[in-house]
Order: C-alpha cells, then structure tokens, then sequence
C-alpha cells in the first residue's frame, strides 16, 4: 500500500527534493503539496530579472500543472498548514480539513524580518520575498519614490531593478559599507560607486528611526539624524529568519531554525525538514546550493537509504546588476592572517587575498572575477601558497606578467578632470597640446600653462606626458608619500580634487594604495586632505590621527597628559585662574608652567582624568587650546592701544577676534599667528606663520615666519586698511594653505615651493577668489569650530578609561 | 576553562585600541578590522610608550612616542627596530571579546 506524504511549502527546496523522489521511485508515496503562495515551485532567485523586465513570470516558473499532474500530486495552492497532530499523524489546513500523513516533510522557508520601527504596519511598508512584492515593485517607474532600508544583496537587486524602470530610489545601510558580510570595505565601495552612476542614492551609516504616512499610507523615512526620506514605497530588505512557528507550536525541537540531523529527520523520526526553514548543526541557511544537498539527502531518506548531508565552505559569486563580485571563505575574522591586495583603478578592480599559514582562507573580488574559482578551489583544498606568493594575486594566467601600472590612476582619468587648479586646466587640453607636439614639460607650460603657476600639480602633469607619450618621456624620480602607493603628496592632493574622492576607501582604490588601509605615515595626511577638501561630505576619523589629536591633549614622555586651555589672545581673568588653580588642585596636577604661547599648561595629567578636567575648565568658560594639534595654535597679541604709549591700533582686540574666528581649524602643519600694536614688535608677529604689524595707517599682514628649529622672519604679503579687510585676508590665506600644502609643511616651507609672488596673485590681486577662499573656511568652520572637549566630556569619556579590570577576577 | 568576557567589541573604535587592567600590567586591546581584535602588553620595550594610543594600520600598531612599528601577530618589531611585546588569546564571539584568565594569570608580569 502507497504511503501519504504531506508537503508544508512548495518552495526550491522541496520542490528539488521531490524530483528527486520521483527519479527514485515514482509510486512510493501519494503526495499532497500544501503552499500558502497560490501557486507552484517557481524560481525565486529569478525575481530580481523579472523585477528588471528582463523575464516573466512564466519564464521562471520550475514545476508547471503539468510537471505535478504527471507526478500524481495532488496541489493545495492558496492553502496553509495551521496545525499538526504528531500523535494520530494528522495535519489540518486553514479551512478545516485534516489529512493524515505518514511522512510529513517541512518547506516552509523563511519569513522577512520586518523591523519594528513605528510605522511599519503602514501600507506601502513592504518586504522582497515572493511575486507579490516584486508585483508592487513593478507598478513603480518614473516620478515615484522609493526608499530601501537594507544594503545587502536582496535590497540593491530590489533598488537596482526599479532604478532601471526610472523610479527614485534611495538605499539606507546601518553599516559602514554595503554587503558587509560578503565584502570588505574596499570592494563595498567599488560597489557603491556603481551604484550611484546607476543613479541610485546611497547612504550608509544611517540609522531609520520611524516610517511616517499620511491616510494610513507610508509617506516618508525618517532618520535619526533628522533625515526626511519622501517614498510612496518602503522596502525592507534587513534579513530573513527561518519560518519555524508551525513546527515549535507542533512540539518539534526549534532554535533558531527547525533542528535536523544529518538524515534531515527532525525530532519526530517521521518529520522531515528542508531548505531555509531547518537549522543544521548550529547553521541555517539562505542560498540554494546547500538546500538542494539537502534535498537529495530528504529523498533518499524517505527511501529508507543511507544518506548524510555535510555543510561545505560556501563561495558568493554574485552580479548585482551588471557588477561583478566575488567573495568566498573567511575574510575578516581573526588573527594570524596576513593580505594579499591588488588594485587597478583604471579597470576598477580590486582583489583581497587572506592568508593563514601559507593557506589561502579568503577571497573577495570586485570588477575582474574570473579568477574566483580557481582561488575558491585553492580555499577548499587547502593548497600551500608559498611557492607562488609573489603572483598569486594575478591568478592562474599569470606567468611573467604584469604588475599594476603605477600610472593607472592618472590613466585613469577623465578627459574633463581639472588637474592644474590654478588656470583650471583639464586632462584633456594637456593631452591636446602634447598630441600636437608638446613634448616635455616647458613646452606644456607654454602651450597651455598648466603647472606654470604654483607648480604642484608639475608631478601630475609629468605623468599625463608619460601615459600620452609612453617611454619616449622620461619621468624624474619623486618621491612618494610612504610605501603605501607611487604618488607624491601634491600628486594626491589634485585627485582627490581631481576625482571628487571624498572617503579614505576612494583613495585607496582610485589611487592604487598597496595596502588595505595605509599606514601611521600616509593615513594622517590623508584623512586631512579629505577634511580640508570636502569638510561637508567627509567625515574627520580620529583614528587615523596622532595620540595628541585624538584625545585632545599632549602625550607626555610618561604616558600623562597636558592640558593646555585657551586664553583668547593672552588675555585672562581672575574667574578662569581660579578655576585652573582649582582643577590642578583637583587633578593632583605636578606642574603649571606658563607657555611661550601666552598661557597656561597643566603638566602631568592621567588619562583617565582628562575629560572630567575637561568637563570642570569647560564649567568656567574655558576650551581646548589646541596646543596639540596640526591646526590653529594661538594667537599672540600685545597690549597695543588699550594701554601703551605707542600703540598705533587695538592689537589685543584684533587678536581676540582672529583666535575665535580661526579657532578648531584644522591645517597641514601648526598655524601660529601674533598681533603686534606697533613695529616695536613686543607680540613677535615677525616670527609667526602669519602675523600683523599695526600701524598708522592700517594693518600690514605678513607670512611665512617660524622660530623652531630654524629662525625665519616674515615677508610682508601686503597692507590693508582696515580690520574687517585683515580679517578677510588672513582667512584667505589660512584656506589657501589648507587647500594646498603638503601635509606637515609649514607657511614658510609651502611658500617656498608655490612663490610668494603666485599668493600674492591668488589672495591679494583677486578680490573675488580672496572672498571665495574666505567663505569656504567659514563653511569649513561651521563644523570645526566647536570644543571638543566638551563633546569628549559629555560623549566619549568612556573612550578613557579601561575597558575591564581583571585585576581581582583574574588574581584568584 | 572559561574564558573572561572582557566587554563588546564595538566599544573599540575601529582601528583603535582600549586597555584591560590585568594582574600583569595593563593589556592592550586592538580592533584591526569589523570583528578582528588582538591583545599585546601596553608597554612599548623602547621608552615604555602606551601602545594603545598608537595608529592601528593592517594588523600592526605605530607607537605614539617615538614612532617604532609592533606587528600584532607576532608582537615583533619591525624594519630597522628590535623588540618584542608579549601577545595574549583573545576571541570574538557573538560581539564579545573573551580572554584567557590562565594565560593572564600564569605569565610572569613583564
Ligand atoms: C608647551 C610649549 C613649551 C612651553 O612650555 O612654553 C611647547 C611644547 C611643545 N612643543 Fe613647541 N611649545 C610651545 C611653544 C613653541 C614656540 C613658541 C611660540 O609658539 O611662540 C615655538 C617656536 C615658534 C614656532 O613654532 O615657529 C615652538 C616650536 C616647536 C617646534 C618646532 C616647529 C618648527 O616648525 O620648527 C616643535 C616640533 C614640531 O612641531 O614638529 C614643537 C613641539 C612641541 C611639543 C608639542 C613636542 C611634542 O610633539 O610633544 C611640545 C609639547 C610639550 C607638552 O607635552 O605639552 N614646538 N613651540 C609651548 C606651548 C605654546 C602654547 O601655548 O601652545
Ligand atoms: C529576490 C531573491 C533573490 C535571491 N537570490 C538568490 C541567489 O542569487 N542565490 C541564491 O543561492 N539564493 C538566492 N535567494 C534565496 C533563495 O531563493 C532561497 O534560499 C530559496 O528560495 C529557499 O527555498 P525554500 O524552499 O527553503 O523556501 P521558499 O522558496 O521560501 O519556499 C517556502 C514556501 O513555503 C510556503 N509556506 C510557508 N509556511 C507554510 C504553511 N504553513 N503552509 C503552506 N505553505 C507554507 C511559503 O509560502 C513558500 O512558498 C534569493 C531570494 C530572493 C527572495
Ligand atoms: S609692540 Fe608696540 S604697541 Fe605693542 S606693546 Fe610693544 S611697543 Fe607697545
Ligand atoms: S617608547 Fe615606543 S617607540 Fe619609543
């Protein structure tokens, strides 16, 4: 007599599992196929195409009626299992009717996890899962908007395939890059940039707080930043769990997912699971090849054969619309490993190899994948790498090859890309002039002034020559930032202006870095370039800074702190005193030495201390000095008109003034300024990165003094009349010098290579371009100029202390 | 033996480090990566420079006083310079840091 199987879900899993049942033995069992979905097994990876219009519905169903009437199965479509009876072996569906079974095999899958957000019951709040959502997609094209909460591979198809019917969409990511468990950041931000030519706004980083609507409809997301998401369609894309609710409810053993064992039995012997629905050994699952493993195993055990399912190392090839990526093994987690990377910006490609004791243990690839089997291969076997260490990276075709041009990233360019910022000259004028016989760099200059002003773009314009020319141009030898990467600072320094690069994974890929993440040399500098370029898209990251900068105080030889408080152009009072004699009272604080600065420094302080210090000085009005950091130092004044006898102009208020409008700036080396009352000189503006001599008829601004390890008196810039213009000219010059120096060189040094002549062109001849500098700093300083002491004290004070202290626990 | 859960991962900025008080001096906890931490002896062997207020780059730390580079790994110096710092286990799970109370407690304090 024929036994009855009963089927909960006709999904990929248990659809895969009864062909291979009915391969077997065809007249085994009588099978009723239940699916709460009002149709049969279709394709389900295949919705993203019919998503895009590339397919039908019908192109991807896999079992039609005829596939089930040939194979005596008796379908319930539309229908769902509510209740099971394990003792008399009965199953009752949802209008009442109770089936008994002999084997029962569950396929139920997964349900989408739908954030509880407030709102999230609207209409229009979605999930990606079946043909109903990709239908509701569908109906979307040009003039809606979409928002899609999840940047893993199921919410970029989603954004993907309605970007490509015209429809505004928006992708929000919690995490710092996309697809996160597949790729690193390197490769997750090849991949945002692909996205983003597709038209699709990306934001990562970004937290939803509430889904707003209007008629019970959804109208917006709302982020915790503030951040208003206009959408008529809200797609939640976070992940899936496993649908488990019917089993636990029938008594059966559930964790996260429905417990089976290696025969895919469950803790009922005549119970069987299969597909995204099971939890096997600690794992579940939610990609097909492993289900379909699975599926052979459920046959053969409803044969009663022998049969083992074994997890294996899983590889995610993947195309995401149109960009290829690769990942495979374990490519984040642990020490004792070691990276292999290679880069090529002109293609966009990036390759990550990570190896663990001459093994190879992980992969990720983005743009040229065609290598991803062969390491995937070398993953599972565990092949020993030592002998082809050195060319792994160029994969199995390699054999003499080539390594990364280190010109690729000029290469790489655009025509339009700007790269002589002083006459705004383009790639493409310079490929022009050479094409028509320029053939070295004085006839480039002449031909179209590029270089011939400032000249540190001169690096820049050598290697569009030699990308133009080839070997027949001979390149000088310059020097490199570190090890990391083949260009000069002033060579990084254009393209990331030139290339719009706005995040230290850019850089990294665009410019060809050698290693994943720089070095204590390359990092700092970057991460100023990006700040002082883009102050509104980038933000500052204190861990690519020095100690000093990144706690705010000075690192002593001991491992204490100074603390060094500002006193806005040297003046104080009595009220601030106190409150500094009481905080090193407080604080046990060794010393206090007035500085050469004009002001006070509290040596000695712990760590631990510092932002309760911070929080006492911040109590009485006074902030971080800066004394610590690549930016804006003091500014030192004399007593100039308020008391002296030959005070010419209000030296001491103009320095006041100048300290709160430069203050929390930050520079390519210390920017140390003095306001002297007469030429007298008492403040030593003469030896200051920008000082003012006050005179009679107005305010004579100078540059380029240092009085450390070498002594060097200013040189007068020019003369203004009056405060207002002081101010507008200093600003000026301190962004100039932002925008354009090296890092770690000071006024004087940056002056020496651009001319003192070519800043006199930029800031005092050009009224318009001194006024454009002078606002830029300003935007730059609506985020900089704030206390960071007081943000440490009130948010990050925990960063301070220790993380645990073991110092009992671990003495027993 | 059961290991010490010594507190989140997350509360290590990424490519930055946090120090856990041990009967052994202070250990450095550094977080290379999303869900990669390693744990040295704070001390750096040149001038005793805290390691953990260091620059985290790859799975190396740059010490913040006189700018000697320690492989995380191994705990070795690297280029020119000649050191080495004591290296502890440390696991990441479920987004804790555990730690090996034995391994803390049976090394002699360096
Ligand atoms: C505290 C102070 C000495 C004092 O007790 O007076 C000081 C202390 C340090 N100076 Fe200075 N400088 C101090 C005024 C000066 C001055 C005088 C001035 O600013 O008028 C100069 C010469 C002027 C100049 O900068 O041109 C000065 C020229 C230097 C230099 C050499 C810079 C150069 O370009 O040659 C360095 C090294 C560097 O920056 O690379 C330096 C570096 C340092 C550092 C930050 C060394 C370090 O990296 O740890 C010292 C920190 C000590 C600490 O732990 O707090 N300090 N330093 C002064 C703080 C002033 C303030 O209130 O902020
Ligand atoms: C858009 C999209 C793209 C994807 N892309 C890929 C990819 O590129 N590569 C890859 O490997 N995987 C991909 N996946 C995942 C893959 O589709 C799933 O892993 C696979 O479909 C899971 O199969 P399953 O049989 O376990 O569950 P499902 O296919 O979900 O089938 C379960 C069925 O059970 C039904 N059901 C649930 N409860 C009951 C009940 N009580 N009574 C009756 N019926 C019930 C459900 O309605 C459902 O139809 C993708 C998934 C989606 C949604
Ligand atoms: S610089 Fe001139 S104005 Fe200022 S205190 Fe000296 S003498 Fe007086
Ligand atoms: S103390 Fe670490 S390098 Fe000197």
């Amino acid at each position: 007599m024929k036994q009855n199987l009963i089927v909960i879900g006709a999904g990929m899993a248990s659809g895969r599992a009864l062909e291979q049942l009915f391969a077997a033995a065809p007249d085994a069992y009588d099978v009723t196929l239940f699916n709460a979905e009002p149709r049969g097994n279709y394709d389900r990876i295949m919705l993203s195409p019919v998503l895009a219009g590339d397919k039908t519905y019908e192109d991807i169903i896999i079992h039609d009626s005829q596939w089930y009437a040939d194979n005596n199965v008796t379908c319930r479509f539309g229908e769902k299992i509510v209740a099971i009876d394990r003792v008399v072996k009965t199953v009752t569906a949802d209008n009442g009717d109770v089936l008994p079974y002999d084997k029962l095999v569950f396929g139920t899958g997964s349900n989408p996890f739908i954030i509880p957000l407030p709102g999230h019951d609207l209409d229009g709040v979605i999930a990606y899962r079946d043909l109903e959502d990709t239908q509701l997609m569908m109906a979307k094209g040009k003039g809606d908007k979409v928002v899609v909460i999840g940047g893993g591979l199921l919410g970029l198809e989603a954004a993907a395939g309605m970007a490509a019917h015209g429809v505004d969409v928006t992708v929000v990511h919690i995490m710092g890059h996309l697809m996160e468990r597949q790729l690193d950041e390197a490769a997750g931000y090849l991949l945002k940039k692909s996205l983003e030519e597709k038209g699709i706004t990306v934001l990562c980083g970004a937290n939803s707080k509430e889904i707003k609507g209007t008629d019970g409809k959804v109208s917006a997301l709302m982020l915790d930043d503030g951040t208003e998401l206009p959408c008529d369609l809200l797609v939640m894309a976070v992940g899936i769990r496993p649908n488990i609710a019917l089993a636990t409810e029938a008594g059966l053993a559930t964790g996260r997912g429905i417990h089976v064992d290696d025969q895919m039995l469950t803790s009922d012997e005549n119970i069987l699971g299969v597909g995204e629905c099971v939890e096997h050994d600690g794992a579940v699952f939610g990609l097909v090849a492993p289900l379909y493993d699975q599926a052979k195993v459920v046959a053969k055990t409803l044969l009663g054969e022998e049969a083992k399912f074994t997890q294996k190392t899983l590889s995610t090839k993947l195309k995401v619309t149109g960009c290829d990526l690769f990942s495979a093994g374990d490519f984040a987690e642990g020490p004792g490993r070691e990276d292999i990377v290679f880069r090529d910006p002109a293609r966009g490609v990036y390759k990550r190899l990570v190896i663990e004791g001459d093994k190879i243990i992980g992969a990720v690839m983005y743009g040229d994948t065609a290598d991803g089997s062969w390491f995937f291969q070398m993953i599972k076997d565990g092949t020993e790498i030592s002998d082809m260490r050195e060319t792994l990276i160029f994969g199995p075709s390699y054999q003499g090859g080539s390594t990364v041009d280190p010109l690729s990233a000029v290469a790489a360019l655009p025509l339009d890309a700007e790269i002589c910022g002083c006459n705004g000259i383009c790639k493409g004028t310079i490929v022009e002039a050479i094409n028509d016989g320029a053939g070295d760099l004085a006839a480039v200059r002449a031909s179209t002034k590029a270089s011939a002003s400032c000249g540190t773009c001169t690096g820049l314009v050598e290697q569009v020559l030699q990308v133009t020319l080839g070997d027949s141009f001979q390149m000088p030898q310059a020097q490199p930032v570190c090890g990391c990467c083949e260009l000069t600072h002033e060579d990084v320094r254009r393209l990331i202006k030139a290339k719009e690069l706005k995040s230290q994974a850019a850089v990294w890929q665009e410019l060809g870095w050698k290693t994943v993440n720089g070095c204590h040399v390359c990092r700092p500098a970057i991460n100023y370039y990006l700040l002082a370029d883009w102050p509104i898209e980038y933000q500052d990251d204190p861990q690519s800074r020095f100690v000093n900068e990144r706690k705010h105080a000075n690192i002593q030889k001991d491992g204490t702190y100074s603390v060094v408080p500002r006193m806005w152009g040297g003046i104080t009072t009595p009220d601030e005193l106190r409150a500094i004699a009481d905080a090193a009272d407080k604080y046990n604080v060794p010393t206090v030495k007035v500085t050469g600065g004009q002001r006070i420094d509290l040596l000695g302080v712990k760590g631990a201390d510092l932002p309760s210090m911070w929080y006492d000085l911040n109590q009485a009005g006074l902030v971080s000095g800066h004394a610590y950091s690549k930016g804006l130092r003091t500014v030192k004044t004399c007593v100039g008109t308020d008391h002296c006898r030959f005070g010419t102009q209000d030296s001491t208020g103009l320095g006041i003034k100048l300290e709160k409008h430069l203050w929390g700036s930050w520079t390519p080396h210390k920017l140390k300024l003095a306001v002297s009352g007469c030429p007298r000189n008492c403040a030593e503006a003469t030896c200051k990165d920008i000082g003012v001599i006050c005179v009679d008829s107005g305010y004579e601004i100078h540059v380029g003094g240092a009085a450390g390890m070498e002594i060097i008196g200013t040189v007068v810039l020019c003369k203004v009349e009056t405060e207002d213009q002081a101010m507008e000219m200093i600003s000026a010059i301190t962004q100039i010098y932002r925008e354009n120096a090296k890092y770690l060189d000071r006024v004087h040094k940056w002056i020496n290579k651009v001319g003192l002549e070519w800043l006199k062109e930029q800031v005092v001849d050009d009224a318009e371009q001194r006024k454009a500098l002078a606002d830029r700093f300003e935007l730059s300083q609506t985020i900089y100029r704030k206390d960071p002491w007081a943000e440490h004290a009130k948010e990050k004070s925990d960063i301070y202390q220790p993380l645990a202290d073991l110092t009992t626990e671990a003495a027993e | 033996m059961s290991w010490i859960d010594v507190g989140a991962i997350d509360d290590i900025p990424l490519r930055g480090a946090r120090i856990v008080k041990t009967p052994l001096g202070c250990i450095a906890l550094f977080r290379t990566d999303e869900a990669e931490v390693f744990a040295t002896s704070d001390r750096c062997p040149h001038k005793g420079g805290p390691l953990s207020e260091g620059i985290v780059h790859g799975k190396s730390v740059t010490c913040p006083l006189h700018n000697w580079v320690f492989s995380l790994e191994s705990g070795e110096a690297q280029g020119a310079d000649d050191g080495q710092i004591d290296t502890f286990s440390v696991r990441v799970k479920d987004g804790r840091i555990l730690m090996n109370p034995a391994e803390l407690g049976a090394r002699s304090a360096a």
